[in-house]
């Protein structure tokens, strides 16, 4: 972290191209991630209340789709937060950089 | 004295000795309020896991399970699910731009005073809604237990109280933190103890397991306990779980007990860690609520349950049926500690944003006229929180399922905080009107829609309100959340405040870089 700098000039860290390029790259991962697993999450219920046919449906065993599905969003979360971990550590790297150059400005 | 009394007592004694220990420890408000900020990434995630997993997830889920089958398993999904919002949205500028609550964050761009004092409502209002919910778990678990000893359960509901303000005011921050992992970790110990319990009794297989669930005996027919469509039914069914859905994805990242959590680590860094922990231990812990709640369906069936303790005791009645008494007792004092410890950290949110928001920062202008002065509002606050709940609870009864009232509580965050939070976050535009009018608008209708919807209202004596409901969800989300937005985006966009479009360069850097956040002390 940052040594506590004096009244830090907001407005122009937050013109550099530097920052406008961390936001940008944040920007990338993060709406899409969220609008997959918002559309993966609402399908279940959507599903589960107007195709309760297909849902019953039959997998392994006496398991319908309905229970697979749903299991399969623990795994769904798990992989998206693996990702956006790695991204995140791409962003830290960013971060420093950016914060170091203001310290030498 | 009976065997679940001697380990209620051993497990209050540790408790209370960890929470001395840590009353000596801390001192000052970064210390009572975030710890501070010295909690480490994994110990953090715990502690946000503990804080999770409570009387609603053990007590509530297993229940709702065992009584309705698919369709009670669908709050352990949104609950996990949940996480992305919080991970990806909301986590890492919280920690960045925000000191002690919810409301430092909306502070800095806005209007402080008009800001934090409905923050602080708003925060005081999910989390009596939540703890009601503890307090009625409590209350059923406490009144089994101790059958035949006179302690009814209004009774439990007032100790269980009295216990949790003893943690707050004395321990604070640093040993509700504590508590919650330690009790973490006996949770998620218990459940993998009962799982497999309820496994050996399907000679561990899971086909003959899934065919039992496919056969339960309920109510005099066998029903197919795996199929959705038990409790949500047409014609509003479908409806009714996007509007579960929405309130349980965009309620954790409002709930005021969680965020605080984000302020007792070093970082955003460490805050997105104990985030990734969180997700794990959470997501292992609702698969196997599979086991719980299916377990009870098929072992115990719900006419059993009914009429030894209801709903909310499917789990200790399914340890009592498969190992007898002691372990009865070992899984009850793991649900007696999780309320305790989810009681505590609800209580110490709720204290914190009315002694830092409403008090310091709305009524003495940011100032502490005396040294301490905050800390001690913070405990007379918890008093006051911990009557209002109990009271509640005991007007409620022990018929609620507590998973159901927790999922309300989600549904009044997700409306009166999300926007507002991530509208100070992300747009630039956004103002003190927008915040307010937000604010307003999501704790209002979502307050009012539940007031209205078929689980208070209702033409029979099991209703607290008489009358054909006006509202036909029980969960108010698909109209509250998209209120709470709408009426933000208004307020902002009929109203111009030059200074807090000036700050947004502001916001926006500390928020991306965590330059100029709050430090761990010691460093």
């Amino acid at each position: 972290m940052a040594s506590p700098i004096p009244a830090p000039d907001w407005q122009r860290i937050a013109r550099l191209p530097e920052f406008r390029e961390l936001i940008a790259a944040k920007r990338r991962f993060i709406v899409p991630a969220f609008v997959f697993f918002c559309a993966y999450y609402f399908a279940l219920p959507a599903l589960v209340g107007w195709a309760p046919a297909l849902m019953r449906r039959r997998v392994i065993g006496p398991v319908n789709l309905a229970y697979l599905y749903a299991l399969s969003q623990f795994f769904m979360a798990w992989m998206v937060a693996i990702l956006y971990t790695r991204a995140a550590a791409r962003f830290d790297g960013i971060v420093k950089e950016l914060l170091s150059r203001i310290q030498k400005d | 004295m009976s065997t679940p009394l001697l380990m209620f007592l051993l497990f209050i004694a540790v408790t209370l000795a960890i929470t001395w220990w840590a009353a000596r420890r801390s001192t000052g408000s970064a210390a009572y309020f975030a710890a501070g900020r010295n909690i480490t990434g994994w110990q953090n995630g715990i502690a946000v896991a503990g804080d999770y997993m409570s009387a609603a997830s053990f007590l509530g889920i297993a229940g709702i399970i065992a009584f309705q089958g698919y369709d009670g398993f669908m709050y352990s999904v949104g609950w996990l699910v949940a996480y992305l919002t919080v991970l990806l949205v909301v986590a890492e500028p919280l920690r960045n731009a925000g000191k002690y609550t919810m409301a430092d964050v909306l502070a800095y761009r806005l209007r402080p005073r008009p800001v934090r004092a409905m923050a602080s409502l708003s925060t005081l209002t999910v989390s009596t809604f939540y703890m009601i919910a503890q307090m009625v778990g409590a209350g059923t678990l406490v009144a089994l237990l101790l059958k035949g000893s006179g302690i009814s359960y209004n009774g439990a509901v007032a100790g269980v109280g009295i216990l949790m303000v003893a943690y707050v005011v004395f321990g604070g921050m640093l040993a509700t933190t504590w508590v919650q992992i330690i009790k973490a970790v006996l949770l998620i110990a218990g459940t993998i103890l009962l799982s497999i319990l309820v496994m050996a009794h399907f000679h561990f297989s899971l086909g003959e397991f899934f065919d039992a669930i496919t056969h339960v005996q309920s109510g005099g027919k066998v029903t197919n306990f795996l199929e959705p469509g038990l409790r949500y039914k047409p014609p509003y069914g479908a409806i009714d779980l996007i509007s579960l859905g929405l309130a349980l994805i965009f309620g954790t990242a409002g709930l005021p007990h969680i965020l605080v959590r984000f302020y007792t680590v070093p970082d955003a860094r460490t805050a997105r860690i104990s985030v990734v922990w969180a997700m794990f231990i959470i997501g292992a812990f609702y698969i196997m609520t599979t086991f719980l709640g299916f377990g009870a369906a098929t072992i115990l069936g719900s006419d059993y349950i009914r009429g030894h303790g209801g709903i909310n005791m499917s789990a200790p009645l399914l340890a009592q049926r498969l190992a007898g008494d002691v372990f009865f007792a070992f899984i009850s004092s793991i649900a007696f500690a999780t309320i305790l410890a989810v009681v505590a950290g609800l209580t110490i949110s709720a204290s914190t944003s009315f002694a830092h928001d409403f008090f310091t920062n709305v009524i003495h202008h940011g100032r502490e006229r005396r040294p301490g002065e905050e800390v001690r509002v913070a405990r007379i606050t918890a008093f006051f929180v911990g009557a209002v709940s109990i009271g509640i609870a005991v007007l409620l009864g022990p018929t609620f399922n507590v998973a159901f009232l927790v999922g309300l509580a989600f549904a009044v965050a997700a409306s009166a905080n999300l926007p507002v939070i991530v509208f100070s976050i992300f747009w630039p535009r956004f103002n003190t009107a927008g915040a307010l009018w937000g604010q307003a608008a999501g704790l209002v209708s979502s307050l009012v829609l539940i007031v209205i919807s078929p689980s208070i209202m209702g033409n029979d004596a099991t209703h607290l309100i008489r009358g054909t409901p006006l509202f036909p969800l029980e969960n108010p989300g698909i109209v509250s959340i998209p209120l709470g937005f709408l009426a933000a985006w208004l307020g902002a966009g009929l109203s111009s405040e030059p200074e807090a479009e000036s700050k947004f360069a502001e916001m926006e850097v500390r928020a991306n870089t965590g330059l100029g956040a709050e430090q761990a002390a010691g460093h």
